[in-house]
């Protein structure tokens, strides 16, 4: 397994959970916010951050992970460093998203909603960013590639193989 | 007070009353499956899941779970009008059509509620059909089994893991059909924070939760010709094995148990209460050593393995507080590995010691590493009263018609005090009894500590001894342990023993006991068992037990000897707390 910042990104949730929950009460109604900003922090959420979180909101683990389970948005799976989220919504579907999918889970060997071994590709799909006379669509952590075509697909991956994002 | 019709009669309710609650005062039964209202426990599960109690509200347009409808005044409510009717199966129905139909072969078979629900809406026929869940049943447990595929989302156990015992293990996870009853991350029960009480078993309402069978393993080992048998009951048994067999609740059914016992082919018949005894002694004197030499106070009992396996969670930093005491079921089965075994001129290799227990964690401490004697495990085989109850069935026993038998010496005699082991308070009382008349010498003349006794979560007492005021209290319930415990690390608790058990109410209330299906009246008439069956003996001091006097004096010497110390006490262990 690569070696993970995850010593860091304890500190920065840490960090988060002082400046916030004193403010707000120690209590439930904290709990999606900070599994938001947990997440946003580690790219996804680890036993670590889940523990911390039951621990410091006085919400039971179990009752955490409840929470997680039930909002597709959450994921206890570990993301890859550059998340590619391709768009399947109305508009981009009719304009060959599909095949856009296709080509990504060919060329980084993974499918919709896995991320690869060395933890550097995850691939997802939305429903539609607000951005349909562009499409088909797709994200790379947040930037958005437009009137794509497959052939495109192989140069835009290109950008991400060396390490920056 | 707020009035009502139902079903075209009035009737008058508090203001905070449901329709379920009205219903109840004109005997007006209305189906339910999910609620769970344990009053006297503090346990109420109202999470309104399964619609089965919906009844029809005039003016609304949509029909209404009684459960949880509050009752308003000029209400009409109608419980069993063709369209509630229509509903109502149409709700049990749907359920089904998600369960499997394996009853014939169901541990809770006769004792599950949904089937006692399809019989009395007369189902006969589930007209949808649609896809099953398929969960892998999660048998990680050395006590208990969760298959949930037999679930119905009640959300009975969560409330129980979570709110009554505050243990969490437990959470609905998911989200639509596949919405199941979980653990954190989907880890194996045996991984999580669960300490095996079976609260969660005891208010299933269906076998989505249940004990470890041992009932093949005890049929092969009555089997096995080269095995000396040796039989322990726990106090809370006997108050509880005769409801199961028809025999009214609250009759203590001791003698039956012990003829039951004999005919199923033990060698010996034993008492855990000889070990309840024992269990006073070593502990009253750990006790009076840490008040005489200034040891750790308060003192805290262990003789409830659910709750040695919570603190070991969850107060990890406290682990001198409690006694380092082993619980009666371990000290028994040490004792018959070596006293016993040495008496009766038997290898203690071909000793087989099984328990009948009201209990599922004593079926998980059974299974503790460092509870072993000479390399053999203390106790080799524990079954609850529950599965006694089938292995008599099994052997053909009429129990109702048997005779009263009595317990083989020298471990089957015990005093009044171990009795009360089985109620909340009753370890602290039977210790209190002890300590007394140890510290000053004189003779106790009021035996019972009435202030310990009885259903309330957390008790307290101050009493004298001598010169000295103990303090004293007791918590049933880990929920209520908790709070306690808070108390003892916060340095603000001025108690010089505390007494905790696990289950609300104590071992008669167990997770292994029969099934009480929501009926609390039941309990209090299990504990009204023990406090007679204590009051009918003779004697009831632990130390005044002439058995036990001479284990003392042909074997283990002092109290607190270091034989005692190394066969009767134990130490614990740190454990993760989620």
């Amino acid at each position: 397994m690569p070696q993970s910042p995850q010593g860091e990104d304890c500190k920065k949730l840490a960090a988060f959970l002082d400046s916030s929950i004193d403010s707000s009460g120690r209590n439930e109604s904290a709990l999606i916010k900070t599994l938001y900003e947990a997440q946003r922090i580690f790219g996804y959420l680890p036993k670590e951050a889940v523990f911390l979180i039951s621990e410091r909101l006085n919400v039971a683990v179990s009752k955490v992970y409840g929470v997680i389970s039930f909002y597709s948005f959450f994921t206890t799976k570990p993301k890859g460093r550059y998340q590619v989220k391709v768009c399947l919504g109305t508009a981009c579907f009719v304009r060959g998203a599909e095949k856009i999918a296709r080509e990504l889970e060919s060329r980084l060997g993974i499918k919709l909603g896995e991320t690869s071994l060395d933890r550097k590709f995850s691939l997802e799909s939305l429903r539609c960013v607000g951005a349909c006379g562009l499409a088909p669509v797709t994200l790379v952590n947040g930037k958005g590639y437009g009137r794509l075509e497959v052939k495109d697909i192989g140069p835009m991956l290109e950008q991400y193989t060396d390490g920056k994002s | 007070m707020v009035t009502l019709a139902i079903n075209g009669k009035s009737v008058e309710a508090p203001e905070n009353a449901t329709i379920l609650d009205a219903a109840r005062e004109l005997d007006i039964h209305i189906p339910t499956l999910c609620h769970l209202d344990l009053h006297s426990l503090k346990m109420l599960n109202k999470a309104a899941t399964c619609r089965v109690c919906m009844v029809e509200v005039a003016g609304r347009r949509a029909l209404a779970p009684a459960c949880s409808t509050p009752v308003a005044p000029g209400m009409e409510v109608k419980t069993h009008s063709p369209r509630v009717i229509r509903a109502r199966r149409g709700v049990v129905e749907l359920i089904l059509s998600n369960h499997p139909k394996s009853c014939l072969t169901c541990p809770k078979n006769t004792q599950c509620e949904l089937q006692s629900l399809a019989a009395e809406l007369s189902i006969t026929d589930i007209t949808y059909t649609g896809k099953m869940s398929s969960h892998k049943a999660d048998k990680s447990s050395p006590a208990l089994v969760r298959d949930m595929n037999k679930c119905v989302l009640c959300r009975r156990c969560e409330t129980m893991c979570n709110e009554v015992q505050t243990v969490n293990a437990l959470s609905a996870v998911n989200r639509g059909f596949r919405t199941t009853v979980g653990t954190a991350f989907a880890v194996p029960l045996a991984e999580t924070t669960c300490v095996s009480c079976g609260q969660c078993v005891a208010v299933c309402p269906t076998a989505a939760l249940s004990e470890v069978n041992n009932i093949p393993s005890l049929w092969k080992l009555l089997g096995d010709t080269e095995k000396f048998t040796v039989v322990q009951t726990a106090p809370a048994v006997r108050a509880a094995l005769g409801e199961a067999f028809g025999l009214p609740p609250g009759r203590a059914v001791t003698g039956k148990l012990v003829s039951a016992l004999r005919l199923l082919g033990f060698d010996r018949v034993f008492d855990t209460n000889f070990a309840a005894d024992l269990t006073i002694m070593e502990e009253a004197a750990e006790f009076l050593d840490r008040v005489k030499n200034g040891g750790r106070l308060p003192i805290l009992t262990s003789c409830c393995p659910g709750w040695v396996k919570f603190f070991e969670h969850q107060f990890s930093d406290l682990l001198d507080v409690p006694s380092t005491c082993k619980s009666p079921q371990h000290m028994f089965g040490v004792i018959a590995k070596t006293y016993l075994a040495e008496k009766l001129g038997i290898n203690p290799k071909k000793m087989a010691v099984v328990s009948v227990m009201p209990c599922l964690a004593k079926k998980y401490e059974a299974g503790r590493p460092e509870l072993t004697v000479n390399g053999l495990p203390e106790v080799d085989l524990v079954v609850t009263t529950r599965e006694l109850v089938r292995i008599i069935r099994d052997a053909g026993i009429n129990f109702n018609s048997l005779p009263d038998g009595e317990y083989d010496a020298p471990l089957g005699a015990s005093t009044g005090a171990a009795d009360i082991f089985g109620i909340s308070g009753g370890v602290l009382e039977a210790a209190l009894r002890t300590s007394y008349e140890w510290l000053t010498g004189a003779t106790l003349e009021k035996v019972d500590f009435e202030a310990l006794r009885g259903f309330a979560g957390i008790k307290e007492a101050s009493v004298a001894i001598g010169e000295m005021r103990v303090k004293v209290a007791v918590a049933s319930g880990l929920g209520n342990a908790r709070k306690l415990l808070e108390s003892v690390r916060s340095g603000e608790s001025a108690y010089h023993a505390i007494e905790i058990m696990a289950c609300p109410g104590g071992c008669i209330d167990g997770g292994g006991q029969p099934y009480h299906h929501g009926d609390v009246k039941v309990l209090e008439k299990r504990m009204q068992a023990l406090l007679s069956e204590d009051q009918g003996k003779k004697l009831r001091k632990a130390h005044e037990n002439p058995f036990i006097k001479s284990l003392y004096a042909d074997f283990l010497g002092e109290h607190n000897s270091r034989l005692a110390h190394k066969l009767l006490h134990t130490g614990y262990v740190k454990r993760q707390k989620m």
